[in-house]
């Protein structure tokens, strides 16, 4: 497994939508590799024929009755949040 | 005083709860700003709330099993319209609209909570270094971590500021300060206790659990939060086991397993209190000798990159749009990356790198994947040990407390300090780590025991053996 570069971690940190300084990429590079190296056991394991396991429990959709319940307060909800016009979310523009 | 004795005291009348949360308001008042266990204290709240349980005994009426009870939660416990930060500067003002499954719980039992616990930054930690509102500090030697990340909810109980608290445990969360701290800390079966309500980390690792200065305080405590919750999808739909009843029935013809593998890097004084634990177990009639567990090993690994690629996912929420924090951009990605910068810490901004790189494009195989298969491993060979044993020993850190800073600058250093608690989270057990005894250093020492899923009533039984003993 190749090490990770600098170039890896800014693409990353542009998919995670994460702002990060040169510093940043630096140190998180470095880090970063230290720990995908400890990680190189898991990553060589030969698990031929082992099935992954997502979650300890054997999942299966739980469905609650189709009868109307209390929900959240809008205006409590909406009091959270950093900018609202017309009771919705307000942000900046999007295209 | 213990928990069972406040409640005990408080449903008969002989305290009331008003002074018994005033007792402990002293103590916060007293150490907590050279401690600081809490992101905030709620005297007058919880005043209002003891006399309330009050003016019930006073009716006849029964408050419930934590009658007068000062409890702390997690400040990743959602409690409505107070603030919940999960030590994050991206919560900054967030006060939730609704209670946590557990709060609501607690409160129905009578509880009194006192406050809310500080944390590594979502439970990312395992010091509470990294929380944006500075660190704990441990009540037996300030100079040193209280463990992570539910660092100041065993703070707390170590310090008397609360007969009991609720941590979340992720990779030993709960445990690992619990030892840090010298108290007793429980992870519960994934799925006996609603995560309704928490902020989610890893959702398929994520339990809340109690911490308490007795086994039987934990008991009593999981007892009261533990139980099927409609919502919370992965809530076990059947009834808690009962605890209470069992914690006296001892060990005798219990087998038990020391698990070789998570006895190599662990400190001299921290293995010899493991075997003279392993002694008093054997001394109270359980067969105790060393089970293999291969697939431990390779747990850390598969921790690392199993819980930060759901963080990277569970944390995609603080985007600046609903709540908390927001930086202004000039278009929405803009302020996304802007308030995500400026929002999360170091610790969470590795934790999302490393997640995401692990689920990116060429990698998704080679290190989630991968790591999902060692679970199975895990999770296999903890099967093979308990078709021999009822349960297994473990230490639950492979050192005392350290100092603070000594880690801060070693992500994989601090990493590994959980290597002996991770293995249940994947698997979804539970386990409980008990005070036993001090290591060369004078500072607590836990030592750990391990259960399969829903068996808690077995694991409390041996845990009570060793508090009796080692006491």
């Amino acid at each position: 497994m190749a090490g990770i570069s600098r170039e890896d971690v800014v693409h990353v940190a542009r998919l995670a939508r994460l702002d990060v300084t040169d510093d940043e990429v630096d140190r998180f590079t470095e880090q970063l590799a230290a720990v995908l190296e400890h990680a190189a056991d898991v990553a060589a394991l030969d698990t031929t024929g082992v099935p992954p396991t997502a979650h300890p429990l054997p999942l299966v959709n739980v469905l609650r009755e189709d009868v109307p319940g209390p929900s959240l307060d809008r205006d409590e909800v909406l009091s959270m949040a950093p900018a609202v016009e017309d009771g919705q979310f307000r942000v900046p523009r999007i295209l | 005083m213990t928990a069972l004795e406040i409640a005990r005291d408080v449903r008969g009348g002989a305290r009331s709860a008003r002074e018994v949360v005033e007792e402990h308001l002293a103590a916060i008042a007293f150490r907590e700003g050279e401690l600081h266990a809490f992101n905030l204290v709620l005297a007058d709240e919880a005043r209002a709330r003891a006399d309330e349980v009050d003016r019930r005994v006073a009716a006849g009426e029964d408050p419930g099993p934590l009658a007068g009870v000062p409890v702390a939660v997690k400040d990743n416990l959602c409690t409505r319209a107070v603030p919940t930060t999960c030590s994050s500067r991206i919560l900054d003002g967030w006060r939730p609209p609704y209670d946590a499954t557990v709060v609501t719980r607690l409160r129905e039992a009578g509880a009194v909570l006192v406050g809310k616990t500080n944390m590594d930054e979502f439970a990312m930690g395992s010091s509470t270094e990294n929380s944006a509102f500075g660190p704990t500090r441990n009540p037996r030697d300030p100079s040193r971590v209280p463990g992570g990340s539910s660092g100041g909810s065993a703070a707390a109980v170590a310090a008397g500021f609360a007969a009991v608290a609720l941590g979340s445990d992720t990779g030993g969360s709960i445990r690992q300060p619990a030892a840090l701290c010298g108290v007793v800390g429980l992870k519960p079966t994934y799925g006996l206790v609603s995560r309704y309500g928490l902020v989610a980390f890893a959702s398929s690792l994520d339990q809340i659990g109690p911490l308490g200065a007795t086994v039987a305080d934990a008991a009593l405590a999981l007892e009261v939060i533990a139980g099927h919750d409609p919502a919370d999808s992965t809530s076990i739909p059947q009834p808690p086991p009962a605890l209470a009843g069992v914690l006296s029935d001892g060990v005798d013809g219990l087998r038990i397993g020391i698990v070789r593998e998570l006895m190599g890097g662990i400190d001299a004084d921290v293995a010899a209190r493991v075997a003279a634990a392993a002694a008093a177990l054997e001394a109270a009639g359980a067969k105790v000798d060393e089970a293999s567990v291969p697939a431990l090993g390779l747990g850390l690994s598969a921790y690392y990159l199993i819980a930060t690629a759901e963080a990277s996912s569970n944390l995609a929420r603080y985007d600046g749009v609903r709540y908390g924090l927001r930086v202004d951009g000039e278009d929405i990605t803009a302020m996304y990356g802007a308030t995500r910068a400026a929002g999360f810490g170091a610790e969470v901004k590795r934790r999302i790198m490393l997640g995401t790189y692990a689920l990116s494009a060429g990698y998704y195989d080679a290190y989630y994947g991968q790591a999902q298969r060692v679970r199975t491993l895990v999770i296999r060979d903890f099967e093979a040990a308990y078709a021999s044993y009822d349960l297994l020993l473990t230490p639950t850190t492979p050192s005392t407390a350290f100092l603070l800073g000594a880690k801060t600058d070693d992500p994989l250093a601090m990493y590994l300090s959980d290597v002996c608690t991770i293995p249940s989270n994947l698997a979804g057990h539970p386990a409980v780590s008990v005070p036993y005894g001090t290591g060369d250093d004078g500072l607590p020492v836990g030592v750990q025991l391990l259960a399969p899923a829903l068996g808690e009533a077995t694991m409390l039984r041996a845990a009570a053996v060793l508090e009796a003993a080692g006491s």
